[in-house]
């Protein structure tokens, strides 16, 4: 019988019901889904902890979702091994689930590394799903003091999830800046001295050297006292199911612009996948939810015999900490490198563009991100900035700035 | 699906469209009271200089990337229309980062605020194009 299967049962996932849908009505489609919960907003989990959503407000989509897509999930048991042959997968309880099509969107695993006297800690956290996020909960109270390991988009995340739950909050990270992955020297100092506005307290280019109990001696020499501690230092993807079976894995596992693995009949999106990146031209891991909705889309659309490429990826974030809000997207290609760069900085507002022959390949907002989109629009489609006024639309991102033909096939037309 | 099309060398750059939109999303009956002396949160906008202006709201695009990239479910599609659960949006702003209209904006509670016509409040269709003194926004079939 024809089958597809998904592994996983994350955004990319929900994506891929939702392509496989607009092509193929019929066929049925089984979710394997190591958590025991229907697919769920992940990055709500610091709103969460901060009292912006509640657990019923996180599912992704209604509650008659996978009914309604003719959907079998099979929760709380995990992929073990793929046959590629058989065309089969292995699951955790013995049971082999046939499949025609494959889906693996097994997402990403928090990456903990050794530290001397890690044993000698009680509680500690990795931040990542809704369980690690009920754990932390549990483990809190007013008086706590947080040591967050890793200054990144999860990292600050969850500091300022418990920012007004727990005492005190220290994030530490081997890094100079703040939010390294998305920010660059003129802007991560903004946002980082706005959280320690905060109350948030740093210690950059610092780790922890080894624990001894609720003390972490850092490698400058310091010591930071803590009851909880977090490590959010980076995330690896999970792509041991298709390396087990020869299939081509980098950093995650490669898939091209149709979400195909090396592997026939086998598709991977989301978290685990390494796909074309537009912004350097070439395959790279993005770890970001809408690329892991519009790549599980994808690849259902192809699973069922459609035929869609997701060739426009880019890394870009929008995320908010304390009322500081940042936008972010491409690639900041330097001087040095052929770049031209432009930075407008006012009191409460950092702009930065970045562009090379012609076109914009990256931007950073800080502070005011309204119209962003337009910004991400101009990398994404590689429209040439010298036919539109780009130095108007550094300030004020719409569509005055383009040409009156543009706008009437924008605004007098459905797109 | 009727949508909203702008005819920009008819908009006289009024913004009257603007107070009509906040009025109708206010829930209230007297359009003084509703707005006067008070920021307003519209979810269309104006641009343009003293010569050129056209009106901007959500397109309701056939394949909108704001659904796609939304990270809490919120943004939803329902019968063609492009539509939010302003209980569940968190405020991160993903939709703002994909509109490639730059329609979307932000409400007076902090969380994203778009155009859903005016079908689910008392108005019954879009109150930007019933108050346009120049037909420059129309509500149509295209």
């Amino acid at each position: 019988m024809k089958q597809y299967v998904i592994i996983g049962n994350g955004i990319a996932a929900a994506g891929c019901i939702e392509g496989i849908r607009k092509t193929d009505n019929d066929t049925p489609i089984t979710v394997i889904s190591g958590e025991k919960y229907p697919v769920y907003c992940r990055p709500l989990i610091s709103y969460y902890l901060q009292g912006k959503t509640a657990l019923e407000k996180m599912d992704y989509r209604n509650k008659t979702f996978y009914a309604d897509n003719g959907c079998n999930v099979i929760y709380g048991k995990t992929a073990e091994k793929i046959d590629p042959e058989d065309h089969t997968v292995l699951l955790s309880d013995g049971k082999n689930i046939p499949y025609t099509k494959l889906l693996v969107a097994a997402g990403s695993s928090p990456f903990v590394p050794h530290f001397d006297g890690i044993e000698t800690v009680e509680k500690k956290f990795s931040f990542m799903t809704l369980d690690d996020t009920l754990s932390l909960e549990k483990a809190i109270c007013k008086n706590s003091k947080v040591l967050i390991i890793g200054a990144g988009l999860i990292g600050l995340k969850c500091a300022e999830g418990l920012k007004d739950r727990v005492g005190k909050i220290t994030v530490c990270d081997l890094a100079k800046n703040v939010l390294s992955s998305i920010l660059d020297d003129d802007t991560a100092p903004a946002v980082q001295a706005h959280l320690e506005q905060n109350g948030i307290e740093f210690f950059m280019s610092d780790s922890v050297k080894s624990f001894d109990g609720n003390v972490a001696l850092m490698q400058s020499g310091k010591q930071v006292d803590f009851d909880v501690l977090v490590t959010a230092v980076g995330v690896r993807p999970n792509t041991a199911l298709i390396s087990g079976i020869g299939g081509e894995v980098n950093r995650g596992i490669v898939v091209d612009t149709k979400m195909q693995t090396s592997v026939p009949d086998i598709y991977a999106a989301g978290d685990c996948s390494e796909g074309y990146d537009l912004s350097v031209d070439k395959n790279r891991v993005l770890a970001l939810l809408p690329n892991a909705y519009m790549g599980g889309f994808t690849a259902g659309v192809n699973m069922a015999g459609g035929n869609k490429e997701f060739d426009n990826a880019i890394p870009m974030n929008s995320i908010g900490f304390m009322e500081i809000h940042i936008m972010t997207a491409g690639n900041y290609i330097a001087e040095k490198d052929g770049g031209t760069v432009f930075c407008k900085k006012t009191e409460n507002d950092i702009r930065k563009f970045f562009v090379k022959e012609d076109e914009l390949k990256g931007y950073i907002l800080v502070g005011n991100v309204l119209g962003g989109g337009i910004y991400t629009y101009l990398i994404r489609e590689k429209i040439p900035i010298s036919t539109l006024d780009f130095e108007n639309l550094q300030n004020d991102p719409n569509f005055f700035a383009f040409s009156e033909e543009i706008r009437r096939k924008k605004f007098g037309g459905v797109v | 699906m009727k949508r909203i099309f702008v005819n920009e060398e008819w908009c006289l750059g009024c913004h009257l469209c603007e107070y009509n939109c906040a009025f109708a999303n206010s829930g209230m009956k007297n359009m003084a009271l509703a707005l006067k002396g008070k920021k307003i949160f519209p979810k269309i906008h104006v641009y343009g200089n003293d010569k050129i202006n056209f009106a901007v709201s959500c397109r309701h695009c056939e394949d909108p990337l704001c659904v796609k990239a939304c990270i809490s479910g919120a943004l939803h599609i329902k019968d063609g229309r492009v539509c939010i659960d302003k209980t569940k949006c968190v405020g991160c702003y993903s939709c703002i980062m994909v509109c490639p209209y730059g329609s979307l904006s932000v409400g007076e509670t902090g969380v994203a605020s778009k155009c859903e016509l005016c079908l689910d409040n008392a108005c019954g269709s879009p109150a930007c194009v019933k108050g346009c003194p120049n037909n420059a926004i129309v509500y149509e079939e295209r």
